[in-house]
């Protein structure tokens, strides 16, 4: 009963996962806390990292001879987070249902393309652009879902498939730069706020209003639930193709708005935009950048969000120190796997909380060892029963 | 001999001879006969073999490929056929390659940047000296095995999901090779180097003519099928099937694994040898080859999730493919609607089996209304729903 108590300091050791096991069995909001106070930590880390991220480009942009927190390039890189913010929101909501959506740049090449061509630069068709394109890829995305959470299709290889049918279209139809924006969408796009975009405003309004329904409503606490475990979520009475549908439906609606800022930027659409943008695994990584697991069930925006500003920072200092494009790509590469990598180890320590099926590698080791002592141990005491392999419980009586 | 003992019913203890998994074909869970430790007669083995995704994809092979010739009577002329194997040869390749990878359980999305990588090293590296040939080759190999290497290190050792992993790698490859060209087309290996992917023998009594990466493709579908047989194939698959279990009989996953990229990134070796026999040296020749070997392991009825599949039905799932696409060009469609075709084909490939479940499903008492979760197919929740 002592184990509880022990668990507030939360180094991260390996004896972390037997106290929280134990502060599981016994006190459930002792528990529920510690894994609230886990999962702020983690959208801590990333805002810790993003801090250091931005002080050393500061630093090397300095070095270079250049001012990193000029206006001037604030600015830029707030315009270089619009499109990838957009997408991420959704890939987010996505991850965290437990699916990926690999059809975002398709998406938002396809909104590009039915956006611009549909206004045509005028005026009077911008709000029928608009609803072509959101409504194009709500519906794609919704296909995605019904593919993932009715039919049963490995999010990954159902939204590849998508997108590759997408591409198929575009590729067909649409010969390099098509249509062009109406004034508004221009004048959207170009227009700010002192050094700050009114599209980053409207993307940070966009994430608030997400965050409010994925941690105040019902309905976001069933994309945790489904995301976290779906036969779990089931049996409490979710209905648990709806969170996955829906998680869907909003990342094509937020690739569509993702491609309408494109064309505000550019003035056209491309079939190519999204996918030169690299928008699938750059979003993917900005999520779990931000501390989501690809597992579903955990992660944050705000984490999802730091995640992309990091990004955004690495890649404006390579623009300062006038990196060859190509070589971004290779630093991209290398910083994804990076991360991942990082974030990887730090899950595998912290996922354990979650009891994902069956008992951890240390309890079958440590069980393991039990087994091999006789039986009479466990039958003298029936009150053990279910929590008879826990590593702690069976160890004392054992000597 | 076996024929007379093998269908009785309660007859399962004979254990000895070839009682594991001798027919490589996978059974699904609905066609699993008692396991009775000897072999089924050969003519019931091909019955239940041929409705598994891995056997029906040799039916629709030969159904294409009968309208093919059907469509285009030429094709049966002197050496075309051969030569159309041959040009094949690559896709079938690669997907050989991804399927050592599918089969440990993990994807490799790395290969088109590797083919497009080794095209331009070859490329530029080769030149006009037909001596610098081997040396190159040996080169090749070696980035080949580095790059599996790598890949296999970061899945396993840093726990990184293998699609981003390879994603990542990918990114880095293909940076450093369009930095290197500058994004255009250049270098121009010598004819002697071309010829292995171009030319081939000429005058064979009735295939007439044999081009090199027919032999090629030949070779690597023996070696294949030997190395899946081998104990280290058999560990792949227990490896993609069950890693744990196989981590406690003693098996390191990790090395299984860092093999199976290694396989996987010298197979996207081969078919850059040969694909610059075809096209030119550029660094975009090996994009999307990563998810036409997907398509077509997929296609030839492989489990996704590893362990399970065939890996002769993964190579006829890339002959469909190129059987298919051929079929499309002489029906007027666009080339530019190959991807399309690959997506729709993994959607049904993936999504019908799992529509069967979902109808086998009513038959188990009260039907939920939804098809599983996002990453467990019809199979879990159906074990979870039967008990409730």
């Amino acid at each position: 009963m002592s184990a509880p108590t022990t668990n507030q300091s939360g180094t991260p050791s390996g004896n972390r996962s037997g106290n929280l096991a134990a502060a599981a069995a016994t006190s459930p909001r002792r528990a529920a806390t510690t894994v609230r106070r886990l999962r702020g930590s983690t959208t801590a880390t990333v805002y810790l990292v993003l801090v250091v991220v931005l002080i050393a480009c500061a630093v090397l942009s300095a070095l270079a001879g250049r001012s990193f927190f000029s206006p001037g390039n604030l600015s830029a890189l707030l315009t270089a987070t619009t499109v990838l913010g957009f997408v991420a929101i959704g890939q987010t909501l996505v991850i965290l249902v437990g699916s990926l959506d690999l059809s975002v740049p398709f998406l938002v090449s396809l909104s590009s393309v039915l956006a611009a061509g549909t206004m045509q630069g005028s005026p009077d068709a911008f709000a029928t652009g608009v609803l072509v394109a959101l409504v194009a890829t709500t519906v794609l995305g919704l296909v995605n879902g019904v593919l993932v959470g009715l039919v049963g299709i490995n999010g990954f290889m159902a939204t590849l498939g998508v997108g590759l049918i997408i591409s198929g279209y575009l590729f067909t139809n649409y010969q390099g730069s098509t249509g062009q924006a109406s004034p508004q969408l221009v004048s959207l796009g170009s227009a700010s706020i002192g050094f700050v975009p009114v599209l980053s405003i409207v993307l940070l309004a966009f994430f608030l209003g997400t965050a409010v329904l994925l941690t105040r409503t019902r309905t976001g606490m069933h994309l945790y639930a489904v995301g976290g475990d779906p036969h779990a979520a089931r049996l409490s009475g979710v209905r648990t193709a709806a969170p996955v549908l829906l998680a869907h439906a909003l990342s094509g609606l937020f690739s569509g708005i993702a491609g309408l800022v494109i064309v505000a930027r550019l003035g056209v659409g491309s079939p190519g935009v999204g996918g030169q943008g690299g928008y699938d695994l750059l979003s993917i990584a900005a999520v779990v950048l931000g501390g989501a697991a690809l597992a579903g069930g955990r992660g944050s925006l705000w984490g999802t969000l730091g995640g992309i500003l990091i990004f955004a920072s690495i890649d404006s200092l390579l623009g300062i120190l006038e990196v060859n494009p190509y070589l971004k790509d290779v630093v991209r590469g290398v910083v994804i796997v990076a991360a991942v990598a990082v974030y990887a180890r730090r899950k595998g320590l912290s996922s354990i909380v979650r009891f994902p099926g069956g008992p951890t590698r240390a309890a079958i080791d440590r069980g393991g060892a039990e087994t091999a002592d006789p039986g009479p141990v466990n039958r003298s005491d029936v009150e053990v029963g279910p929590i008879a392999a826990h590593p702690e419980t069976t160890g004392r009586s054992g000597r | 001999m076996t024929a007379t003992i093998t269908t009785g019913p309660g007859n399962n203890n004979g254990n000895n001879g070839n009682g594991n998994g001798t027919n490589a074909t996978p059974t699904r869970g609905d066609a699993v006969p008692r396991y009775t430790g000897r072999r089924s007669p050969l003519a019931q083995r091909f019955r239940r073999g041929i409705v598994t995704p891995g056997g029906a994809v040799f039916v629709l092979l030969a159904l294409l490929l009968a309208a093919l010739f059907a469509l285009n009577p030429q094709l049966a002329g002197e050496g075309q056929f051969t030569r159309f194997i041959g040009r094949t040869a690559p896709i079938a390749i690669v997907a050989l390659g991804q399927y050592f990878v599918i089969l440990s359980g993990e994807l490799d999305l790395s290969m088109g940047a590797v083919i497009s990588a080794q095209v331009v090293l070859a490329g530029n590296l080769i030149g006009q000296d037909a001596g610098m040939i081997l040396p190159v080759l040996a080169l090749m190999i070696l980035v080949a095995l580095v790059v599996g290497l790598v890949n296999g290190l970061i899945v396993t050792f840093l726990r990184v999901p293998s699609f981003i992993a390879t994603l990542g790698t990918a990114l880095v490859i293909s940076g450093l090779t369009f930095y290197s060209t500058g994004g255009a087309p250049s270098g121009n290996p010598t004819d002697a180097f071309r010829a292995i992917g171009r030319s081939g023998i000429d005058g064979i009594p009735v295939l007439g003519f044999l081009p090199f990466s027919v032999i090629v493709l030949a070779v690597l579908i023996v070696l294949a099928v030997l190395l899946v047989r081998s104990p280290f194939g058999r560990m792949l698959a227990a490896a993609g099937d069950n890693s744990r279990a196989t981590a406690l009989t003693g098996a390191s996953v990790a090395f299984l694994r860092i093999r199976a990229f290694a396989i996987s990134a010298i197979a996207s070796t081969v078919a850059a040898v040969l694909l610059i026999g075809y096209a030119g040296v550029s660094p975009v020749v090996g994009q999307g080859y990563e998810f036409t070997a997907i398509t077509a392991v997929v296609l030839g009825g492989v489990a996704l999730s590893g362990g399970r599949g065939w890996v002769l039905s993964a190579v006829a799932g890339a002959f469909v493919l190129e059987v298919l696409f051929s079929l499309l060009d002489f029906a007027g469609v666009a080339s530019t609607w190959r991807p399309a075709v690959q997506g729709a084909i993994i959607l049904v490939a993936l999504g019908v089996p799992l529509i069967r479940w979902a109808r086998l499903r009513t038959i188990v008492p009260r039907r939920a209304p939804q098809g599983g979760a996002a990453h467990h197919t019809g199979t879990g929740s159906v074990a979870g729903r039967r008990k409730g």
